[in-house]
């Protein structure tokens, strides 16, 4: 498959603080990408650069084949980006800001007649859509900024992101959408805190500290992972995730809601669940080997950087 | 019937926002008891945040009363605001002041002596992994940071209560779990937490949820109470349940 995106080994300082360290990464055409990663991790210098927005310091960087430090108008034109903070017109109404954007980007009569009641199905917000963008609540106003950034539909669409502060159900509609504009030919670039998301995408990449980590489809990620995961769950909760988490044989012990998930070296996970099992008779805790999800994975991969090179605070 | 009023941190009757012929929050019936973890749960637009603002004394209820803290939020709302600590959805943190600055910037807005500020935002920050003395800039630290001063701004003077309002909004999984381990320090220190969320795995950790929808309750309770009224695994189930 052909590359939309590519990141050949790029630098980002700014002043004395290095962003970006060495990254290099593939986009292929046609695939949602996910971008993963703890805040200031690089994911949204990323984005800038691949943009035209940021200066490339070193490294090359290519979209749709061409040198974006060389033709970032042609690119620009040919790609939709949704930065972090989108600013709406917060004088105008729900509508009008529909349709100032599909002005700007020069979507036809035809297409935005077929796409608003897409949007609207979406957002929800056919109802209020002479209201003041102002006065929308907070994942409202993040609703219709992504609406307004997807009413058109451009090669390639760069969202930083898009889900802050919206709903569990808005969240699936919205995904539903991603993959019908991915079906219409549309490149998707992802940043997303969430990982029920990252599961969704057709590859991901995981940033840490301006450099990647991994970089692959869900499904292979998981595959070269060699820890398992073990869910617990027990009425006594609160007493048994301390006494868990003392011991050192198990690499994690975190929460998952209403459940807690070990991950132990595949090796020892018989030895180490028969020594709980005796131990923690009493609590009767249940145990179960469950199939790893994208939050266990990348939070064994945090904890093991930050071992290595704990972060320095503030 | 015994009194349990001496218990109850919050208290309201039909509270009612409109904003013109639209209502925002519908005949609101809650009581909440100090020392509660408390979630607001819903859907975009469902009037968690009006309702925390008139909680707060930010905003007049249209219609109906809410006792917050030992104060009617409509006739003593300016002492209601000593005894409470608010974290906005997009905290109100000021991003060209350094950590220290702003520490000291809501030490006077609180009314609290420099001090005594300095020495609680010293013991929160560091607990947190920030350093107070840093000079870095608020705008160029990471949103998990940010969300940690914020959180120690509305703590400076000691208030009984606390209400976050999207508090994890875009924090990353690792750092979201660092933040609930304050929150539940907080709770067991005795203050009261009212917190708003759209990750429902977080919705887990409440000792009791609202669950609201267009401006009215529509499922109060213990999560574990509730899921088993729904038979339904977990609250991202209730929550697609009830909600879509
Ligand atoms: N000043 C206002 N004028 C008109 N309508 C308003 C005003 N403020 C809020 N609303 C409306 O009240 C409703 C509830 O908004 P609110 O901010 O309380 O929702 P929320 O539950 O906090 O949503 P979110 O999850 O998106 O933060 C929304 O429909 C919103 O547009
Ligand atoms: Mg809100």
């Amino acid at each position: 498959m052909q590359d939309i995106i590519q990141v050949r080994d790029i630098m980002h300082q700014y002043g004395d603080k290095t962003a970006l360290e060495k990254i290099s990464l593939q986009v292929s055409q046609g695939e949602i990408h996910g971008l993963i990663g703890p805040d200031s991790a690089g994911k949204t210098t990323l984005m800038r650069i691949l943009c035209g927005l940021l200066n490339i310091q070193s490294g090359t960087v290519s979209v749709f084949d061409l040198d974006v430090s060389k033709k970032f108008k042609e690119i620009r034109s040919r790609l939709g980006y949704m930065p972090q903070r989108f600013s709406l017109y917060q004088d105008l109404s729900v509508e009008e800001n529909l349709l100032f954007f599909a002005r700007l980007f020069s979507v036809t009569v035809q297409e935005r007649n077929q796409r608003l009641p897409e949007l609207y199905a979406f957002s929800r917000l056919e109802q209020f859509k002479s209201r003041r963008a102002g006065a929308l609540s907070g994942g409202m106003k993040q609703k219709l900024a992504l609406s307004c950034a997807l009413v058109h539909r451009p090669e390639l669409l760069i969202l930083d992101e898009p889900t802050y502060g919206v709903d569990p159900v808005s969240r699936q509609e919205f995904w539903q959408m991603l993959k019908s504009i991915q079906k219409g030919g549309t490149s998707i670039l992802v940043s997303t805190p969430y990982m029920d998301e990252a599961e969704l995408c057709d590859r991901v990449t995981l940033i840490y500290n301006g450099k990647v980590l991994a970089s692959d489809t869900p499904t292979k990620i998981k595959a070269n992972w060699n820890k398992v995961v073990f869910r617990v769950t027990s009425p006594e909760m609160k007493e048994l995730e301390p006494e868990l988490v003392k011991i050192i044989e198990i690499e994690s012990c975190q929460r998952f809601g209403n459940e807690l998930h070990l991950v132990l070296q595949a090796d020892e996970a018989a030895s180490i669940i028969n020594q709980l099992e005796t131990r923690f008779d009493e609590y009767m805790p249940m145990l179960e080997q469950i199939q790893p999800g994208m939050e266990d994975i990348y939070l064994s991969y945090m904890q093991a950087v930050q071992h290595k090179e704990p972060s320095h605070a503030g | 019937m015994p009194d349990n009023s001496k218990s109850l941190m919050i208290q309201t009757t039909d509270l009612t926002k409109r904003f013109g012929r639209f209502t925002a929050v519908d005949k609101l019936n809650l009581s909440i008891e100090k020392g509660e973890i408390f979630g607001f749960l819903g859907a975009n637009g469902a009037g968690k945040t009006t309702a925390i603002r008139m909680l707060c004394g930010l905003l007049k209820p249209t219609s109906g009363t809410a006792v917050v803290a030992d104060c009617d939020i409509t006739h003593q709302s300016e002492q209601l605001k000593t005894r409470i600590g608010y974290m906005s959805q997009r905290f109100a943190l000021y991003e060209d002041l350094t950590v220290k600055e702003n520490v000291l910037f809501y030490s006077g807005i609180y009314q609290v002596e420099t001090s005594r500020a300095l020495s609680v935002a010293e013991e929160l920050l560091s607990e947190m992994g920030i350093d107070l003395g840093s000079k870095a800039l608020t705008s160029s630290l990471p949103l998990g940071f940010k969300q940690r001063l914020a959180l120690t701004c509305s703590l400076l003077h000691d208030p009984r209560l606390l209400f976050l309002d999207e508090p994890t909004s875009g924090v990353d999984p690792q750092a979201r779990r660092a933040f609930w381990n304050v929150i539940n320090r907080l709770a067991e220190k005795g203050k009261t937490v009212i917190v708003t969320t759209h990750f429902m795995d977080e919705a887990e950790y409440c000792h009791r949820v609202v669950i609201m929808q267009e401006g009215k309750a529509i499922a109060l309770g213990e999560p574990a109470v509730l899921k088993n009224e729904h038979s339904v695994p977990n609250m991202q189930q209730l929550f697609l349940k009830l909600v879509s």
